[in-house]
């Protein structure tokens, strides 16, 4: 009932804005991973929120799905599409003939090696720029003090392992204090963080000469973490744990002191598509090519609780 | 009988001994054993824990290897076996209860390989890629596609807990492979195994069980990868549908490869096999030791694992026995030259 008042609340809102209702047609890669889950089921809220209808194409990671399906929402005359493309070459053709039916699409979190002209903008995360953020907050937490520092690396050649590593090394350069002294790959995964960890621990007297972990996602902290408590230390005070990504779990570690901060890597990237293509709609104001979502920094002073608490349900 | 199996194994136990030497080299407490908290800390202890998923999945993949087959989906039954463990512990099912259903669905996983290959008369590479491909989407619909978490204590204890200082899994691996070593050798089974991975009709034909005994062969290896899988996502506290157990039914085939069994089926050893699993352990733990970026990881244990089998190939073994035959002789007739020339 609350839920219906605020919906109507929400439709009442918005009626103004979105005069008539729009049709979004939406190809999504598949749902290979939670953060890929949370992104669908915030685009549909967002789509609910605006009264947009949106059309949901799951292409279970075959490009070939996401080809047939921008040509079924070309040929049922839809007002925009979103496309999350699973892989970065052969979309011209298809997006020739969006662009000659006059439909705009939106590129959300991957690129595209095709002309900037056949889309209209493409929303997406910087990932260097989460690895300076993470960096960052570590230069202000141990202000000045020396600092050693382990690294969890993503997959090994991956562009989410290779810019956070390098946002991170940009962080702190200058930073004489604070010194990565090792550096492996955990795969993405809680079992291979936690595995690493084990042998940085042992590597490092112990963990004893460890200040900070940095890992390139928050699954591998949360492994890592339990490798720490293993050993018999305190993970977020014996050493400092700062992730990227902002997955439930880690706020459930922030919230019991285990994990320090995280970076967000936001799954809500239809949101701002959605008002990139309203400006478009309603007076043709052409959006920048690169539209760049907040990577913010959560940390225990966030209320990490209530974070936990609106994610949960997300799909992660 | 003792000495018998100590010849067998002694490739495999060179060959550890060469790699802790070279490890010690890069990083010198390699071998170092410590007491913290009353529990067993160090490297070597980590490679026992660690490669206990590896080594249960080498002691049924030994035996199905053994009957010529071979069972690329432990893997997928690992990541089935953690999903429905982990689901079953966070719906209340109870630690007896969680484990005997992750038992009998590897059980189950085993069964369904074991009637396609011995009933239906499917290939074995063939039939266990099935489940190999479906597995995973199977573990995902009981996880829902995320990572399933669980906090109870007594299925952690499982994967991180210890027993006199020594962690779970380090102790669990060995008992199954001692268990199926005595099953195997204390019976007539394991020569009954081998009888029908050297040829099948003949074994048939001499009134051996050939279909109930390969299913028997196959449900063992889906038990084992039930026991992985309880203690994959035990570790984590979790069940990773996506990840857990992703490749390492490629690892459980070189442990038997290792091990210096042969894939055409016949003979085996499952001690040998174990040794072979703690292998591939101490290279990757080494490898994480030696801090080299992880870039190299990849190659450094490529290079060592093909000088491992190199080393350990027929030809080479003959060419070796050779030699020494050769030296043997030679110095044999340089004695009698001696001896004629001294008379």
């Amino acid at each position: 009932m609350k839920r219906l008042l605020t919906m109507t609340v929400a439709t009442l809102a918005l009626g103004g804005a979105a005069a008539s209702a729009q049709t979004v047609g939406f190809s999504q890669i598949g749902s290979e991973s939670g953060w890929r889950a949370a992104e669908t089921t915030l685009t549909q809220q967002q789509a609910e929120e605006r009264g947009i209808d949106l059309r949901f194409s799951d292409a279970q990671q075959r490009q070939e799905n996401q080809i047939a399906a921008i040509r079924s929402f070309i040929a049922q005359g839809v007002d925009a599409i979103l496309l999350a493309p699973v892989v970065a070459t052969g979309w011209d053709s298809v997006l020739e003939e969006a662009q000659e039916a006059e439909i705009p699409v939106v590129l959300l979190d991957r690129m595209v090696d095709s002309d900037p002209s056949l889309y209209l903008t493409a929303v997406g995360s910087d990932l260097v720029h989460e690895g300076e953020v993470a960096g960052q907050w570590l230069v202000d937490t141990v202000a000045g003090e020396d600092c050693r520092v382990v690294e969890l690396q993503g997959t090994t050649g991956s562009s989410p392992a290779i810019d956070r590593a390098n946002g991170f090394r940009a962080a702190i350069e200058g930073h004489d204090n604070i010194e990565i002294v090792r550096s492996q790959t955990g795969n993405f995964t809680r079992t291979e963080g936690k595995e690493v960890m084990e042998s940085f621990l042992q590597a490092e007297n112990g963990g004893a000469d460890i200040c900070a972990l940095y890992a390139h996602n928050d699954d591998m902290a949360i492994g890592a973490i339990q490798a720490i408590e293993e050993a018999g230390l305190a993970p977020g005070s014996d050493i400092l744990v700062v992730s990227i990504d902002a997955v439930p779990d880690i706020f459930l570690a922030m919230s019991e002191g285990k994990a320090n901060a995280t970076v967000e890597l936001t799954p809500n990237m239809a949101g701002p598509a959605f008002d990139a293509l309203d400006a478009y709609w309603n007076d043709g104001t052409m959006p920048p090519n690169f539209i760049q979502t907040e990577s913010r920094l959560y940390t225990q002073s966030d209320d990490p609780m209530a974070e936990y608490e609106a994610r949960r349900d997300l799909g992660y | 009988m003792m000495s018998r199996t100590l010849r067998r194994i002694a490739p495999q136990l060179v060959t550890l001994a060469v790699l802790a030497a070279l490890i010690s080299v890069v990083f010198p407490g390699f071998l170092e054993i410590s007491v913290s908290d009353g529990r067993l800390v160090g490297p070597v202890i980590d490679i026992l824990k660690r490669g206990a998923t590896v080594a249960l999945l080498a002691i049924g993949m030994t035996l199905v290897i053994a009957t010529r087959g071979i069972d690329l989906s432990v893997g997928a039954t690992i990541a089935i076996t953690g999903a429905v463990a982990a689901w079953s512990i966070s719906n209340g099912l109870g630690l007896a209860g969680a484990l005997s259903l992750a038992i009998a669905v590897g059980l189950v996983a085993g069964l369904w390989n074991g009637v396609l290959v011995a009933i239906i008369g499917i290939q074995p590479i063939v039939a266990t890629l099935i489940l190999m491909t479906a597995g995973r989407g199977v573990a995902q619909l009981i996880t829902e596609g995320r990572i399933l978490t669980f906090s109870h204590d007594g299925l952690a204890f499982l994967g991180s807990g210890d027993v006199l200082g020594i962690p779970v899994p380090a102790l669990l691996w060995p008992v199954t492979g001692i268990a199926v070593a005595l099953l195997m050798r204390r019976t007539a089974l394991g020569l009954l195994i081998e009888a029908i991975g050297i040829n099948r009709r003949a074994s048939a034909l001499a009134g051996i069980n050939a279909r109930l005994l390969l299913i028997a062969v196959y449900m063992t290896s889906g038990l084992c990868a039930a026991l992985a899988g309880i203690i994959t996502a035990a570790d984590i506290r979790g069940a990773d549908a996506n990840n857990a157990g992703l490749w390492l039914e490629l690892d459980a085939i070189l442990a038997v490869v290792i091990g210096g069994n042969s894939l055409m089926g016949g003979r085996f050893s499952v001690a040998a096999s174990l040794f072979g699993a703690m292998i591939i352990q101490t290279i990757d733990t080494g490898i994480l030791l030696a801090g080299f970026p992880s870039e190299y990881n990849l190659v450094i244990k490529a290079a060592l694992v093909v000088a491992i089998l190199v080393l350990q190939s027929p030809r080479l073994a003959s060419t070796w026995i050779y030699w020494g035959m050769r030296l043997r002789n030679r110095r044999a007739a340089d004695a009698a030259r001696i001896r004629e020339a001294g008379e």
